[in-house]
């Protein structure tokens, strides 16, 4: 709805407003006069007569409301035919994931507009003050009327990169929610809703695919990825009890992989690495050949350390350790981590500590403190 | 809208071109501006024929320079007339002193009102 009237209204902020004043002339009207026949074209017919009404009350706005009355169909509040609403849902992610934005607006942006959550939940899932994320949504509103920030669908040329942001953007929700424990835990369901919505939306790009394939396989090992009396002890996948596992869901994404055979993007080879580990056995070799195709697309130092697990567990530790200090990574923790497990494998405890110490050091959150201690502890 | 996109060189890279070169670079700047929606623009002299005026008790404080120290100098301008961030952003990345590792500082004019 949100998405109808900031496409028919070119300003968030009166698109809020207007949908929140059609929501309490709904919540006035309806118990007395009944639901209408249907309530989205509605609630979107009232809100745009009541932002029409307050351009018109805005006399600097006059040139705006010539315009919006223009094209203005105005039929009765009633009578208006639900599919008659264009679906600008698209256009609304692309232009709340616009790269003029900063990242942080761009995610603030998506959940508050297209998600519909609250301020003060986005503020609560990002571990900053509500004001903090008020300023931050308000700022980026600005720039997207100041700065002329379209709200379009990108030309066919230039949808692969705009597409890719988006994506990341998803991600990055999905990740938020993923890794904090409790209050930031729904992001991840958001960002797979969010995920299935640009798939659906999206039929001709293989990507948003990819990208709903790998947060349900990752999702559904949420509940075996935490234990201990707290719920912030990590798991390792190996020691997860695949019972809590849900395999509905890994049966969803692995249904959507199976639909896919042209070349595929990053975010459906990490699917596709994602199944294989959900696998009884892994086969670590194929694991390891799909994060050499991802690292050959990418370029990136993080995939080709994730590749080295892999290698470790097909070829053993000693290939692996060759393949990790290579990488220039000292300010990542896992590059230390992954060290470290690969030193202990291979006998060499001292060094190994050492490793899990840095890893502590630079660990962003209590799972991965605990964890890191409880392995020094054991060296 | 209209907006300013403010071209930002890198020291040095123009005068490494050769003659012939920097003429032909100096061709596709004025042609870029008969591009529809071009309102106008300059391109600036070098930031050693610069001054720099302050005030300083009430007169004007006057010095040589600011000197290329950064990475980065004002270079020119154009004033464009587009639909969109977007538009403006497609002309940004024709001027040519982004593929010789400058950038465009892409900046809404601000209207009478609005």
């Amino acid at each position: 709805m949100l998405a109808a009237l900031v496409g028919f209204l070119g300003d968030f902020d009166l698109a809020e407003e207007s949908a929140a004043e059609a929501f309490a002339v709904a919540a006035r009207r309806w118990p007395a006069e009944g639901v209408p026949f249907s309530p989205v074209a509605w609630l979107v017919t009232t809100a745009r007569n009541r932002a029409i009404d307050r351009l018109r009350r805005d006399r600097v706005l006059a040139a705006k409301l010539r315009l919006l009355a223009a094209t203005m169909p105005d039929p009765a509040e009633a009578e208006v035919d639900e599919t008659e609403i264009p679906d600008e849902r698209l256009e609304l992610i692309f232009t709340c994931c616009h790269p003029a934005l900063a990242a942080d607006a761009q995610v603030a942006l998506t959940l508050r507009a297209v998600a519909g959550l609250a301020t003060e939940d986005i503020a609560l899932a990002f571990l900053v003050p509500a004001e903090t994320m008020k300023r931050r949504l308000t700022r980026a509103k600005t720039k997207i009327r100041d700065a002329g920030i379209p709200f379009s669908v990108p030309a066919p040329d230039r949808l692969p990169d705009r597409l890719a942001v988006v994506l990341a953007v998803v991600y990055l929700i999905f990740n938020q929610g993923y890794s904090v424990p409790g209050e930031a835990g729904h992001l991840a369901r958001e960002a797979i809703r969010l995920g299935r919505v640009l798939a659906g939306l999206l039929p001709g790009e293989t990507e948003p695919l990819g990208l709903l394939a790998l947060m349900l396989l990752h999702d559904a090992r949420r509940a075996a990825r935490l234990s201990g009396p707290d719920g912030q002890d990590l798991v390792l996948l190996a020691d997860q009890d695949r019972s809590l596992w849900d395999w509905r869901q890994i049966g969803e994404a692995r249904e959507i992989l199976g639909l896919i055979v042209e070349s595929r993007g990053p975010y459906l080879i990490q699917a596709a690495i994602a199944s294989l580990q959900a696998a009884d056995p892994i086969d670590w070799r194929q694991v390891a050949a799909l994060y050499e195709e991802l690292a050959g697309l990418t370029g990136s130092p993080v995939v080709r350390l994730n590749g080295a697990v892999a290698v470790a567990e097909a070829d053993g530790p000693g290939a692996a350790l060759a393949i990790v200090d290579a990488l220039d990574l000292a300010q990542y923790p896992y590059w230390h981590s992954t060290r470290a497990e690969l030193l202990r494998r291979l006998g060499r405890t001292g060094e190994a500590r050492s490793a899990y110490g840095s890893a502590l050091a630079l660990a962003g959150t209590e799972p991965e403190r605990r964890f890191l201690q409880q392995r020094i502890a054991d060296c | 809208m209209q907006y300013a996109l403010l071209i930002y060189t890198a020291p040095g890279t123009v005068e490494a071109l050769s003659p012939a070169e920097q003429q032909a670079l100096s061709v596709e700047y004025y042609a870029l501006r008969d591009e529809p929606g071009m309102l106008g623009g300059a391109g600036l002299q070098p930031v050693t024929t610069a001054t720099t005026v302050r005030l300083a008790d009430g007169k004007p404080l006057v010095t040589d320079g600011p000197f290329a120290d950064t990475k980065e100098v004002f270079g020119g301008y154009y004033l464009y007339e587009a639909d969109n961030l977007d538009q403006a952003i497609e002309m940004a990345a024709r001027i040519p002193a982004v593929r010789l590792g400058g950038s465009i500082e892409v900046r809404p004019v601000r209207g009478k009102a609005s």
